[in-house]
């Protein structure tokens, strides 16, 4: 993977290379470059399978990374391909002319994280939400249990603590 | 004379729902022949399908964002539930994707208890499948069969676990239990029972007339598609690849043990059918070499510090098994906190049931589209999560 | 006159073609008539207004053999809905076989008469319980198997289940647990058999009872209400 790396190097401004095990390596790269190193590892560097593609918020630094996970069939050795981009305004180029099920992830990401993939069929056609009119949910920002709270009425409690509850029922007369 | 398909203008079919040529007729989500519970939308020509469109979305329930929400003990009872039959996997690459990060190794019986229970899981798996397809070819004997035979694997988990479909049976660490006594005379003769079985699958299924005529030809996946949809696990092999993670990507103990990938060339619904039924022998011969060579006494598990506020350094990794679909990975990122970062699952049906299944439907009679989305097994929970 | 010469001559076309008036007459408008404000004005003529009234009853002795008839045909749903859906699939085949009691699955709502809600609802699949809970024919039951049906169960943080489903349809049966064995949603389906006969299992009136209050409900969570009111 380092011989790898090394190689990379000459032709893209790739960084922070950590390998985590044998067989898998990440690496970051800026987002301009991001298409033109899967097209390379695609067709010259063997890595011909698209394992998955997905986000990671971080709302401290402001930025979504996403990673794209590559695999390769000879050498069963993956490489994850990570790129940081801005927060703010989460635009994203396509990968669906490289792989078929680019297109899948991209709706994904826009309607889970609202990254925009100029482009890409169908991307703004609603997948998996239908009516959804909050924010986009996997979102950091985004409060599940307050949503969750003020949308749906929750079945009350029955307040009565199961350890007292139980003794009263097995043993009455303690 | 005239063309059935309609005019074809900047790559897209251009046609006219109103003109009664063409007719918009939904299948699913209450289908019986659709696979768990997603929906497509299907424009039909006389009895052939010109286009489809897949809609999932109908189990979601977010679990990347409440994984986020949880401890990583208390995202454990939650992952299984990602996939109903066959949630071994998920707790197993679960478990494994905290090990990794955290750098623990676990004991050598719990990866044989493990491996054991991730094939026995694949065979109650199979046996669903294989009842489902003979099902959506009109044949509901073979259903009725495999699913009350299923019921037996679930015996043994039950035995082993506690519970029926839902094990939690592979901690972070290890596994709960060993095995309980006469555990192992019991899986023999269930085993037994079901490779004879198999037997009377093959002499009513893989050679009767019409299951030959309506599945041969359905549906055919190149080896060139492979890559481009993302094709992985039996769907894969079907096309004349050797892919397999347990052979690839050892994990467990899988590299102790004995079997070699079933291929097939001609990757149609038939050719699919037939390395399901290969590989359900496979994992039954599997479960037996696994029961001879696991290690009679030992660790089941290990001690973890307080698994309440258990807090893993930070890091990522991407962990992966083969599961009845084909290669199935949790990708984790930590922060060093006691709650994970992300989780994404990346399920084998994501790409086989939305990208594929939309462009083999293309042309194929409305009365075998259940059997052609059966035949590539997808399973909808894992799409959308 | 063949079709070129209308399509050439607008002015035959659109004397050919004037739209009839939708005309919708004030009866629409009084309280048993529905407002189906979520389909839009060419569609609301496709669908039944009417709003639906509750089963009567005859004397005592004809509706005891009734229920008693009633009790031995339930036919159920084939929507699985949630987790739950899988039990059914050994309650079906041979190992526990449903057909004893005279209980099968049945593919389409119109032929169903009891719906097995199967854990967690997601509102995309609400949507689809209620249009094929409305379309199925009275009487109709309804079990709510899995801890997740009755109070959001695992999943009681998340954004996109719903945590009480007898808040959207009338449930008759709960059967708990996750999963509840086969034996259990047997079980389950037996209490229903007993409060049929006793004539208790009135989910289908108390639904039209408080139709609004279920509507309300419903609309609430289903952003995009884009059905008629009552699926006739």
């Amino acid at each position: 993977m380092e011989t790898l790396y090394k190689e990379l190097k000459q032709y893209f401004d790739v960084d922070e290379f950590s390998v985590q095990k044998a067989s898998l390596a990440f690496l970051r790269v800026p987002k301009s470059q991001l298409v033109s190193l899967l097209t390379h590892m695609k067709d010259i560097r063997g890595y011909t399978h698209l394992v998955m593609v997905t986000c990671v918020d971080y709302l401290e630094q402001d930025s979504f990374l996403l990673t794209y996970l590559l695999h390769n069939y000879s050498t069963h050795c993956d490489l994850g391909i990570q790129v940081s981009i801005s927060r703010q305004n989460p635009v994203m180029d396509g990968i669906h002319h490289l792989w078929e099920q680019g297109r899948v992830y991209q709706r994904e990401l826009f309607e889970m994280f609202g990254i925009d993939f100029p482009g890409s069929p169908d991307v703004h056609e609603p997948m998996i939400l239908e009516g959804w009119q909050g924010p986009p949910p996997m979102r950091r920002d985004f409060d599940t249990k307050a949503y969750s709270e003020a949308t749906y009425s929750h079945r009350p409690r029955d307040h009565k603590e199961p350890e007292e509850y139980m003794k009263q029922q097995l043993y009455p007369e303690d | 004379m005239q063309s059935l398909y309609p005019p074809i203008v900047n790559g897209k079919a251009v046609y006219d729902l109103d003109s009664q040529k063409y007719i918009r007729v939904w299948q699913g989500p209450q289908h019986p022949g659709v696979t768990g519970n997603m929906s497509l939308e299907l424009d039909i020509c006389g009895d052939q399908v010109i286009k489809c469109n897949t809609h999932v979305g109908y189990l979601h329930r977010g679990f990347e964002k409440l994984m986020e929400r949880r401890r990583y003990i208390n995202c454990f009872p939650i992952v299984c539930r990602i996939c109903v039959p066959e949630p071994d996997t998920n707790e197993y690459l679960f478990a494994a994707g905290m090990e990794e990060l955290m750098g623990v190794q676990i004991p050598e019986k719990a990866m044989w208890l493990r491996a054991l229970n991730l094939e026995l899981s694949r065979l109650a798996s199979f046996l669903m499948h294989l009842g489902g397809q003979s099902g959506a070819f009109g044949m509901g004997t073979v259903a009725q069969w495999t699913i009350a035979y299923r019921d037996y694997v679930l015996d043994l988990f039950e035995e082993l676990t506690g519970a029926r479909i839902y094990h939690m049976y592979m901690t972070p660490g290890g596994v709960r239990g060993d095995i309980p006594e006469g555990w192992i005379a019991h899986t023999h003769k269930v085993l037994d029972g079901a490779s004879k079985l198999l037997d009377e699958i093959k002499h009513v299924m893989l050679n009767n007339a019409i299951f030959k005529q309506r599945a041969i030809g359905l549906g055919v996946i190149t080896p060139e598609m492979v890559d481009h949809y993302g094709i992985v696990g039996p769907n894969a092999r079907c096309a004349g690849l050797k892919r397999d993670v347990r052979k690839d990507n050892p994990y467990l103990i899988y590299d102790q043990l004995d079997f070699e990938v079933e291929t097939e060339t001609a990757g149609d619904a038939y050719s699919r059918t037939c390395i399901r039924w290969r590989e359900t022998h496979q994992s039954i011969d599997l479960c037996r070499q696994i029961l001879a060579k696991m290690p009679p006494s030992g660790a089941v598990h290990i001690t973890l510090p307080n698994v309440l506020h258990l807090k893993i350094p930070a890091g990522q990794t991407y962990v992966r098994a083969e599961s009845t679909r084909g290669e199935y990975g949790y990708f984790m990122v930590s922060d060093g906190s006691e709650f994970p970062r992300k989780v994404t699952v990346r399920g084998p049906s994501y790409s086989h049931a939305m990208a594929l299944l939309e462009d083999l439907l293309v042309g194929v009679n409305i009365a075998d589209v259940a059997g052609l989305m059966v035949s590539l097994h997808t399973y909808p929970p894992e799409i959308e999560r | 006159m063949s079709d070129i010469e209308i399509k050439d001559n607008p002015d035959i076309k659109s004397e050919l073609q004037t739209p009839p008036e939708p005309g919708y007459s004030e009866w629409r408008k009084d309280e048993n008539t529905l407002y189906n404000d979520g389909l839009p004005e060419e569609e609301k003529d496709w669908f039944c207004d009417a709003r639906p009234q509750k089963a009567r009853k005859s004397v005592q002795v004809i509706e005891n053999f009734l229920n008693w008839a009633r009790s031995q045909s339930l036919w159920i749903l084939a929507f699985g809905t949630g987790c739950g859906a899988i039990e059914l699939r050994p309650l079906v085949t041979s190992r526990y076989d449903i057909s004893r009691l005279g209980m099968q699955p049945r593919p389409t709502p119109r032929q169903a008469n009891l719906i097995m809600i199967g854990g967690y609802v997601s509102i995309k699949t609400l949507k689809r319980i209620v249009r094929s809970y409305e379309q199925m024919q009275g009487p109709k039951f309804v079990v709510a198997v899995c801890s997740c049906a009755i109070n959001g169960g695992m999943y009681w943080d998340s954004y996109n289940t719903v945590k009480r489903i007898d808040e959207y349809i009338p449930v008759d049966v709960y059967v708990t647990g996750c999963m509840p064995r086969p034996e259990a949603v047997l079980a389950g389906f037996n209490k229903l058999k007993e409060l049929i006969k006793a004539g208790k299992a009135e989910g289908q009136n108390l639904y039209i009872e408080r139709f609004d209050w279920y509507k309300e409900n419903q609309k609430k969570v289903i952003k995009d209400w884009n059905m008629p009111d009552y699926n006739w």
